[in-house]
């Protein structure tokens, strides 16, 4: 079984600011971390090659100090990583991102599953997983909270939906994305660090990947920011008093006056 | 302090200290109050292939020493001595193995305890036999291809969790300690049970079990070394194993001491924080030397077991001896320091002070390491004499 695992390096969010003047991110300074939701994709790779043997490989779109994201991935247990980095890929949008990952998986050995985390915590879109499955042509399940089966060609996996969860079984290869409730991400192990210390990731580039230039960065990407702002905070908010019952109908009346019953 | 450590051996320290922050912090004080062996940090610790960095990689383990396994038990003991002793004693069992196995042991044993699949014990105290290990009473009498055991080793880390018992039992009573052999007991062995969990005043997250042995049959070749070299494998596995102790009374003493600094600037009284005082300051400045005193030694001596010396025990309990007392010291200071807060258990520093005790006490008294230091300067100076 081999299976590609979508990473994503983002801002570490408990030190995000927001500058009051542009209304964007202050990245300066900020840790760069692996995207949390990525990390049960990264663990539930690995326990899926612990369970039935293969590879897991590490993708990645990002700038060249993204390695040591990759590396971090390397000492939990992937064993080889994939950076695709080119300035010309700078400024993509989740089109643009999706297409360039696909080309990079195509580069890999025939690839029998394919996980992404649900979203990224910093452009929370959750576009980019069925973006992929787009490019590459293949079945897609989103917000998976279990793996169930596993076969040479089948998943069957329960997925997560607003009022329950479903179960799913798709052919393989396919891409997956997953949730939090999937897993608990394990910590790097000894040897894995050794391992991600001496592990060279050579870039892939839009030449490389025979990327076509329209396609990729900001070139590529249908998605204008028109503007960026945080919503002003509001002070309006009332304290209703008394016993519960009494708070419960005073409650059900403001909602009336506001119309929003 | 700087101690100029390797690669290896700072990616050892990080992803201990890791453990210790994200894992064992948060549930040290439940696993105290409750008694409770902390299989799920074990799980965690394996995964990080901790338990093998002493034992050479064609078994499995890291290809390290004495001086990288300290680092890590340091790490842990930060955050809790009762984690961390369950995770050395594995250590403490093993070391007869490692030291005394022959190929077939090594090679059957070894990798199930690097990599931290089945945890190891050691079996030596009896309820007559502490100090005085010529005291043991259980006997070990060869039937055929079997030895056949007899007797009750008391207090006994990881009893019970345990899966792989070193073994000391008397297989010639009448020569006394040369009388001794060492064995290797599987749990599940029928003969082989546990009695009850001690219910202890620190360290109270790991097993302290009696091993009762009643008519049980180990395969002959079970036996580890040669027959009557039981004392000596006791005596070379302990030489091995104090500077472990010390280094779990280093990090103890370190994480007391990072305790108090943290608080005495949080702290105020008479309208500044109290660590603005210098009967604080003084406090914490003895605290700190101390401490760091106590780690020189803890890896100096670690290094030079790493030399594969011919004699450590003086060395050896000398790290054991000064670090413990250094580390029951310091947490009694950090329990002054918290004050009323400090013998509250909402703070750390209580089963620090609590857990503190053990280090002077087990793997040998203190007493008994000054014994062993007294009796190697009467041995030099009589040998520096002729």
């Amino acid at each position: 079984m081999n299976i590609a695992v979508c990473v994503k390096q983002v801002p570490d969010a408990s030190e995000v600011k927001i500058d009051p003047q542009t209304n964007t991110m202050k990245r300066e300074g900020v840790p760069a971390i692996l995207n949390p939701f990525d990390t049960y994709a990264v663990e539930e790779a690995i326990s899926i090659k612990e369970k039935v043997g293969g590879k897991v490989t590490a993708v990645t779109m990002g700038p060249p100090q993204a390695v040591e994201m990759l590396k971090l991935c390397v000492s939990m247990g992937v064993d080889d990583a994939t950076l695709l980095s080119d300035r010309a890929f700078a400024g993509a949008d989740t089109w643009a991102t999706s297409y360039t990952l696909g080309l990079g998986i195509k580069k890999l050995d025939k690839v029998d599953l394919i996980i992404c985390g649900k979203q990224a915590i910093d452009g929370d879109t959750a576009q980019v997983g069925p973006g992929i499955a787009e490019n590459l042509g293949l079945p897609f399940v989103a917000y998976v909270r279990k793996v169930l089966d596993i076969t040479d060609t089948t998943l069957t996996v329960e997925r997560l939906i607003e009022d329950g969860y479903e179960v799913v079984e798709v052919s393989l290869p396919a891409v997956i994305t997953v949730v939090k409730e999937i897993n608990t991400p394990r910590l790097p192990s000894l040897k894995g660090k050794m391992r991600a210390k001496s592990l060279e990731v050579k870039p892939l580039s839009a030449a490389d990947l025979g990327a076509i230039p329209e396609n990729i960065g900001l070139a590529g990407s249908p998605t204008k920011v028109f503007k960026v702002f945080s919503p002003p905070v509001k002070g309006q908010r009332e304290f209703i008093e008394g016993e519960p019952a009494e708070q419960a109908s005073k409650l059900v009346a403001k909602l009336h006056e506001l119309r929003v019953l | 302090m700087d101690y100029l450590l390797t690669e290896e051996q700072l990616a050892i320290r990080d992803l201990a200290r890791q453990i210790a922050e994200e894992k064992i912090k948060p549930v040290r004080a439940e696993l105290d109050e409750k008694n409770e062996f902390a299989w799920d940090i074990m799980h965690v610790l394996a995964q990080a292939d901790l338990f093998g960095l002493y034992i050479p990689e064609e078994y499995g383990g890291f290809g390290g020493g004495c001086f990288e396994n300290c680092i890590a038990v340091e790490e842990i003991s930060r955050a809790c001595i009762g984690i961390s002793v369950s995770f050395a004693a594995s250590g403490l069992g093993c070391y007869p193995i490692l030291l005394f196995g022959n190929e077939e042991q090594k090679a059957k044993y070894l990798p199930q305890i690097a990599s931290g699949k089945r945890l190891a014990a050691f079996g030596l105290t009896e309820a007559n036999a502490g100090s005085d290990a010529g005291g043991t009473r259980t006997t070990a009498v060869l039937d055929g291809n079997e030895w056949v055991l007899n007797g009750t080793k008391q207090w006994i880390t990881n009893g019970g969790e345990a899966e792989i018992y070193s073994v000391i039992a008397m297989t010639n009573p009448s020569k006394g300690a040369r009388g001794a052999s060492a064995f290797i007991v599987e749990k599940g062995t029928p003969g082989f049970s546990f009695g009850k969990k001690e219910n202890k005043m620190g360290i109270r997250s790991s097993a302290t079990r009696e091993l009762i042995f009643e008519n049980c049959r180990i395969p002959k070749e079970n036996m580890l070394g040669k027959e009557g070299m039981g004392f000596l494998i006791a005596m070379k596995t302990l030489d091995k194993s104090r500077p472990g102790i010390g280094a779990q009374a280093v990090g103890l003493a370190q994480g007391a001491l990072d305790e108090s600094v943290q608080y005495a600037r949080e702290r105020h009284q008479f309208g500044k924080p109290i660590i603005s005082f210098q009967a604080i300051q003084h406090m914490l400045a003895d605290m700190a030397t101390q401490t760091e005193a106590a780690r020189a030694l803890i890896y100096a001596v670690a290094k030079f077991m790493d030399s594969d010396p011919k004699d450590v025990s003086k060395a050896s309990a000398m790290s054991k001896l000064f670090a413990s007392d250094v580390a029951m010291k310091v947490t009694v200071d950090a329990v002054q320091i918290l004050g009323g807060y400090g013998y509250m258990k909402e703070y750390p520093v209580e089963k620090m002070m609590r857990d503190a005790k053990i280090l002077q006490i087990y793997e040998g008294t203190n007493q008994i390491q000054r014994n062993v230091i007294g009796a190697a300067l009467i041995k030099e100076a009589a040998s520096s004499k002729k």
